[in-house]
């Protein structure tokens, strides 16, 4: 299937048209990672063309390389049927194509203007394209709907307005095509919607769209046709109506996947985690979790979905004892937790039996130059059996991360690796196994997927469901909203720092989650 | 009274001769970390430049060959630091530190090697070096009483590298805040990825940046030793090159807090010399290298206890690398 598909792109594009873009034969490695090898992939003009693939799978590589912030070791690129020496960015952006990363490519102290003007300035002096550009975002704004403050500085911005200044970079440079890469990663569902009318609304203007996604149903609604990429190859070329959902998951991952599981009712038993008006502000002295209470009782798993950015994080970490909350209490199994020092706390709280998978596995949930056995004591390493006398035990430590390794399918099994080396899906098993085989009562999980391919995904669903079934109380953060419909019981949504509502995952529907994730419903 | 005004004259006159070279080496500084590259070694280029400008203007007679020299060097320094750190994403502050270590040893090598007067340049003449200007009126308004000495001592009679430096703050603020290149420097200082993807090339843009700060850590090395003093004399930098960047930080990063920042260590640096062998009513005769300390004690308060918010360019320090 896959062979004929394949063909039936390469021989002409659709109804006579022409392609946008070519890659043809790229190999790109990382060291000694092949994140593509041999891609070639044909976007005809005027179209929505998506890219699906489990993470990992090479996507953002491959565009990046399109792009021209990557460069290939093999391969062709054509523009317009015209083969492009594309080097850097500039190149890429001369030759009309345009790209909204999936980490936004933004200052952050810089306004709006200026982040548009910025590589695009118009003159030795800023106030030469000044005008010019604010008239543009202006027409921009008007013709597509994109309006936003050009003076309005992007740290205050909402993460869905920062989206439409990347976009609006891309549309004022003259980009032909437009690439997303994981556009709807920080999206309610509503403005997901939204971002797909104005795709297609670009499209009918003859433009070209790749976008990005791992969200089937997105690709399902608004793509011609989708190319489907799995470690680091493309396995397939389809057009979109000839494909299904079901059809497109399994050639992402090679198997039959069955997402969320069964799960036997919830059996709660006393509030073990209980949260009273909490206050917690950023680094930056931002008030961003403003008044939350909540409880978790043993034996629930509590959800709390999302957009991202409306303080979650900061919820998290205030609960987790690694920042400093500005007022409320914090009672954990009873006992009143000190949340104005931080640091301290972290450790006590572990001892008191708190597990935390924090949401930034990278920055606080390993240290990439250890050991895989080092990293899954660590924390603990103060307990007597990781200790022979006043020095840490190796060999112990080896053996227990050994067992850990293989009770939850970290691959590879070898616990003297660094963490480093372990993909992103592996990583986060492992931390998962540190926090669950420190045996907590509440264990705290943020954004227990993300960047973790679909097979772990399942694989650690199942494991916090079992965590459940033995009287733990879990509470979940998480953007993705399916994989909060999956795991709850029952599930808060978080709006600019307070809780606008707690629903049912039975009763809940995705557009009423998402309309309260946007502020603007309230809980029924 | 009449005293007092004449200390006070006196003591604001010392107060710009000492800062001309902090406030040229902050705003070198400046353009380095807004680009993203930590500059340590902001004294080792000074202390370079110094020597080149001696030692041409020594050879030549020529003090203006002298600045050229001394650009050059702090330069071309300047281009090493930027070859370890921008071409080889090495450890900046180690480059940096290494450059002051080379240079401080280098320089009364060669000078001794050169002039063989114990590792420093010969005495400079009047004519090598950079003499005092009237300005315009400075004698005719003398007389006038407060505006009039004030003008006359304060303003008047430095030499051109004192008004170089005052030029150059409104010219790097100019730069910084209204040049398209001073966008993109304050942009890749913060988030290098977001440049080089709207199209800008970082390392020529941190390039560019290390070349303003070489020429400027130049012309406060040429004022070190052929205006300020007459010649080279080991160490003579004598740690200006991290009072500059304490400035800059206690600045936070912008050009004219940072010039008022370096006016102050400066002041304080005019008070110790004023204070040195004077008795304190109470005290007495405070030691001397306790005083020479001040300008330094006075930093680390300042630093520790009334900066606070003082926040760097995001990604200053920081190799920009695109592959893991
Ligand atoms: N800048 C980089 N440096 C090193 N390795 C990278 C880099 N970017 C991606 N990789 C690796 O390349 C592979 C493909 O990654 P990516 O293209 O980001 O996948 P996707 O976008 O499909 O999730 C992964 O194994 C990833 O770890
Ligand atoms: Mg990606």
């Amino acid at each position: 299937m896959t062979a004929t598909l394949a063909l039936d792109s390469a021989i002409a594009p659709p109804n006579g048209g022409r392609w946008a873009i070519e890659a043809i034969g790229i190999d790109k490695w990382f060291g000694s990672v092949h994140a593509n090898r041999d891609v070639t992939l044909r976007v005809a003009k005027g179209s929505i063309h998506g890219i699906v693939g489990e993470n990992g799978a090479g996507k953002s590589t491959l565009m990046n390389i399109l792009y021209g912030y990557h460069r290939a070791d093999r391969g062709e690129i054509r523009i317009d049927g015209k083969t492009a020496d594309i080097g850097r960015p500039a190149d890429a952006i001369a030759l009309g194509v345009g790209m909204v990363h999936q980490h936004f490519m933004l200052v952050e102290n810089f306004t709006v203007l200026e982040n548009v003007l910025l590589g695009a300035e118009g003159g030795a002096l800023l106030a030469d394209g000044r005008a010019k550009a604010h008239a543009e975002l202006e027409r921009l704004g008007r013709d597509y709907g994109l309006e936003v403050d050009p003076d309005s500085v992007i740290e205050d911005l909402p993460v869905g307005i920062q989206q439409r200044v990347e976009i609006l970079k891309a549309l004022y440079r003259g980009a032909e095509t437009l690439i997303l890469d994981e556009p709807t990663g920080v999206l309610t569902p509503q403005e997901a919607d939204k971002l797909f009318h104005f795709l297609r609304v670009l499209r009918d203007q003859g433009k070209t769209v790749i976008l990005i996604t791992h969200k089937l149903r997105e690709i399902m609604d608004v793509t011609d046709r989708v190319t489907v990429m799995r470690r680091g190859a493309v396995v397939a070329d389809l057009a979109t109506r000839n494909t299904s959902k079901e059809d497109l998951a399994e050639q992402m991952v090679g198997r039959k996947v069955k997402l969320g599981g069964d799960k036997a009712p919830a059996n709660p038993g006393a509030a073990v985690l209980e949260v009273q008006d909490l206050h917690v502000a950023d680094d930056h002295g931002k008030p961003r979790v403003r008044g939350v209470s909540f409880n978790v009782r043993a034996g629930e798993i509590v959800g709390i979905a999302g957009v991202s950015g409306n303080g979650q994080t900061e919820l998290l970490e205030a609960l987790g004892g690694i920042r400093p909350a500005a007022s409320g209490h914090i009672r954990l199994k009873g006992r009143e937790v000190e949340t104005r020092r931080p640091g301290l706390t972290a450790r006590v709280l572990r001892r008191m039996g708190l597990g935390h998978v924090p949401e930034d596995r990278h920055r606080m949930g390993l240290v990439h130059g250890f050991a895989a056995y080092e990293n899954a004591v660590l924390g603990h390493q103060d307990a007597k059996r990781y200790r022979k006398g006043w020095l840490l035990d190796r060999a112990r430590m080896v053996n227990y991360c050994g067992d850990w390794m293989k009770g939850y399918d970290v691959r590879p099994d070898n616990p003297l690796l660094e963490a480093f080396s372990f993909s992103g899906g592996n990583q986060q098993k492992l931390v998962v196994a540190r926090e669950m085989e420190h045996t907590p009562d509440v264990l705290l999980v943020g954004q227990p997927t993300r960047g973790v391919d679909i097979g772990a995904i399942e694989f650690i669903h199942k494991r916090l469901v079992a965590m459940r079934d033995a009287g733990k109380a879990v509470l979940v953060v998480s953007v993705e909203l399916d994989e909060i419909m999956a795991l709850s019981d029952r599930i808060l949504v978080m709006f600019d720092g307070r809780i606008v509502g707690e629903v049912s995952p039975e009763t809940a529907t995705e557009r009423q989650l998402g309309l309260m994730m946007a502020g603007i419903a309230e809980a029924t | 009274m009449e005293d007092a005004f004449l200390m006070i004259v006196t003591m604001a006159s010392a107060t710009l001769r000492v800062a001309t070279p902090l406030v040229l080496a902050a705003l070198a500084g400046l353009f380095a970390e807004r680009s993203g590259i930590v500059d340590i070694g902001l004294e080792g280029k000074m202390l370079g430049a110094a020597f080149a400008a001696a030692a041409t203007a020594a050879v030549t007679g020529s003090a203006w060959l002298g600045l050229l020299a001394a650009i050059a060097a702090s330069t071309v320094l300047s281009m090493i630091h930027g070859f370890a750190s921008i071409t080889h994403n090495g450890n900046q502050v180690v480059s940096g530190m290494a450059l002051n270590i080379m240079v401080a040893g280098l320089c009364p090598v060669l000078a001794q090697a050169w002039f063989r007067q114990s590792g420093q340049t010969p005495m400079l003449g009047q004519q090598a070096r950079f003499g005092p200007i009237e300005l315009p009126f400075a004698a005719a308004v003398a007389k006038v009483p407060v505006i009039g000495p004030l003008y006359a001592q304060v303003i008047s009679g430095h030499n051109i590298l004192v008004y170089i430096a005052a030029i150059a703050v409104p010219l790097v603020g100019f730069i910084v805040y209204r040049t398209s290149f001073g966008l993109r420097l304050r942009a890749v200082g913060e988030n290098p990825e977001a440049v080089d993807t709207a199209g800008v090339s970082v390392s020529r843009l941190r390039y560019q940046a290390l070349i303003l700060a070489g020429i400027l850590c130049g012309v406060a090395g040429a004022y070190l030793s052929t205006a300020h003093n007459a010649g080279f004399i080991r160490d003579m930098t004598a740690g200006k090159g991290y009072l500059a960047l304490a400035a800059l930080i206690f600045g936070k990063w912008k050009p004219v807090p940072t010039l008022l920042a370096c006016l102050l260590f400066a002041f304080a640096d005019a008070v110790q010399i004023r204070l040195q062998g004077v008795p304190v009513p109470g005290i007495g005769v405070i030691p001397v290298q306790l005083i020479q300390a001040l300008p330094y004690i006075l930093t680390v308060f300042l630093l520790a206890g009334f900066v606070g918010k003082s926040i760097a360019p995001r990604a200053s320090g920081i190799p920009y690398l695109k592959e893991r």
